[in-house]
């Protein structure tokens, strides 16, 4: 139970530092590094709470894609000359009380969720499933495929439907683009490649141009 | 005292994991040159030591007693970190690699996820070095390689999702002990092509080793680093292609089971089978090097998202009716 507590401050401390780490540093990709120790870190908590799937699944879809993807973007801009200005300069600060009342109203309705919660009436029943008999990918499986199955199907609906929007938003027809074309290269054969003249000797060859 | 008994046991099997998983990678190296060489009627590395064994021992020394340098305008931290996190990824992935029915270090319910989630953050060791070597070339190499392994990861899951449906757990043994009539290269044999494939993008091999195309980026996202440094990536790649060779053979070639379950056959431990299953699959990845020519950038994403993923995402649409239909579905 020990080694329990102290891997469980030394996972929380870490995820914490980070996630401030987040935010003070001053360096866009070092922030993007820090969000990923989070991750990490969150989901060695799901496994220690036995949530080895949703712990496996945070690092694949987080940690191995999203995270990628956020540095890949992160790294093309130019982030170096406007770093910091939002939080330096005096006159620009107008937009500090909207992220305080926004954070305010998402504290707010962390508390209402987690103190209902934790004083659900039947909470004990709820949360000492058991363990040992069904693995956590069995249950998860068997919830949201049967009882939650529209939610999840319109979930992943909505997901499909953002893509394809941000698709369309940023696809545009360019013009006089060269585009190469797979099945007319592999289908190249050698007689058009290739063309073997005799060449008489001291006159040259005129290629077509 | 019990705490710190439990702490040397581990600590000593995984020594006895990880030192035989580096001796191979070492082993592998060679064996990559060789067979390389064969396949261009050349001898490879042929001097050092009883047919040029020793030849990786050589180099790691060489290695050892290389200059470290690091760029001045680099950023040092994350500089020095890429190369450390590109080899403690290649290795932490072995903890769940079964070597026989109870020859595991960590026999976990996810087994097969954590190996996709390692191998998935194996391109942050990429990204970072390639970032923080603050040059051209190397961070031309990381976004190459980014784009890359994220995009084959998506066919690599969905295949992986073909497996696990005709097996029904997400435990590597499991996987193994539900090959024991049938080998999964015979019923899912497209998907076994194109994992392999796959895991030769993934491991930037030949012919998609474009993160370190020679004729285009220098040395690609390794350009800056010199020694030991270039010498654990270089360590990681191979223990990762390693880790790609075993996770083939467990999802497809039946891991440790033999592959006749008949009298001599049966007295070979299940340890020695799947070393040669994973030698064999090397020694394709070898092949392969020497025989293909390196993909241009666009053909590559192209394989990865308009061929392997519809390819796949059918397959699994074709697994899974069948099992349904022929009510084969592994329900416990």
């Amino acid at each position: 139970m020990i080694a329990h507590a102290i891997f469980f401050y030394v996972f929380s401390i870490i995820a914490v530092v980070s996630a401030i780490m987040v935010t003070v540093s001053k360096n866009t990709v070092h922030s993007v590094f820090f969000l990923i120790l989070d991750f990490i870190s969150i989901s060695c908590l799901f496994i220690m709470i036995g949530a080895e799937f949703l712990g496996m699944i945070m690092l694949i879809v987080y940690v191995g894609a999203v995270a990628v993807l956020f540095l890949f973007v992160v790294m093309m801009l130019n982030v170096a000359q406007q770093k910091n200005q939002w939080f330096v300069s005096e006159e620009n600060s107008g937009h500090i009380p909207v992220g305080l009342l926004i954070s305010a109203i998402i504290f707010f309705e962390l508390i209402i969720v987690i103190g209902g919660w934790k004083y659900k009436p039947d909470l004990f029943e709820t949360t000492n499933p058991i363990i040992n008999e069904i693995s956590n990918t069995h249950s998860l499986g068997q919830v949201l495929y049967t009882d939650y199955i529209h939610i999840f199907q319109i979930s992943g609906m909505i997901l499909l439907i953002a893509m394809i929007g941000a698709i369309v938003l940023t696809f545009r027809q360019r013009e006089g683009v060269k585009k190469q074309s797979y099945l007319k290269q592999i289908s190249r054969e050698r007689s058009e490649g290739v063309e073997v003249l005799e060449v008489a000797s001291n006159k040259g060859v005129k290629i077509d141009d | 005292m019990e705490y710190v008994n439990i702490i040397f046991q581990e600590i000593y099997k995984i020594l006895f994991l990880l030192v035989p998983v580096l001796v191979s990678v070492a082993m592998i190296v060679w064996l990559d040159r060789r067979v390389w060489a064969f396949v261009q009627k050349r001898q490879g590395p042929n001097v050092v030591g009883p047919f040029g064994l020793l030849q990786s021992l050589a180099d790691a020394l060489k290695y050892i007693f290389k200059e470290i340098i690091i760029p001045a305008s680099s950023n040092k931290i994350i500089f020095i970190l890429a190369p450390i996190i590109t080899m403690t990824l290649a290795l932490i992935a072995w903890a769940v690699i079964p070597f026989g029915i109870d020859q595991v270090l960590a026999d976990i319910n996810v087994g097969i996820l954590y190996i996709f989630a390692v191998s998935s953050l194996g391109v942050y060791g990429i990204i970072m070095g390639g970032w923080a070597s603050n040059s051209k070339y190397p961070f031309l190499g990381a976004i190459r390689s980014a784009a890359q392994m994220v995009s084959y990861e998506v066919s690599i899951g969905i295949i992986i999702i073909n497996v696990l449906l005709c097996v029904g757990s997400l435990n590597l043994n499991d996987i193994v002990i539900a090959q024991k009539d049938m080998w999964f290269v015979i019923p899912l044999f497209p998907m076994f092509v194109i994992f392999f494939i796959s895991a030769l993008a993934e491991t930037n091999r030949p012919p998609f080793d474009l993160p370190e195309a020679e004729a285009e980026l220098v040395a690609g996202y390794q350009t800056e680093y010199s020694g030991m440094m270039y010498a654990m990536f270089w360590l990681g790649e191979y223990a990762n292609i390693l880790l790609m060779c075993a996770l083939g053979s467990i999802l497809f070639l039946g891991g440790w089971l033999s592959p006749i379950d008949l009298y001599p056959f049966n007295l070979i431990p299940g340890t020695i089978w799947l070393i040669f299953k994973i030698l064999f699959l090397f020694i394709l990845f070898a092949l392969v090097k020497a025989i293909v020519p390196r993909y241009r950038y666009d053909q590559l994403m192209r394989l990865g998202w308009k061929i392997f993923l519809p390819l796949s995402l059918t397959y699994v649409v074709l697994t899974a009716s069948y099992l349904f239909y022929f009510e084969l579905l592994p329900i416990n």
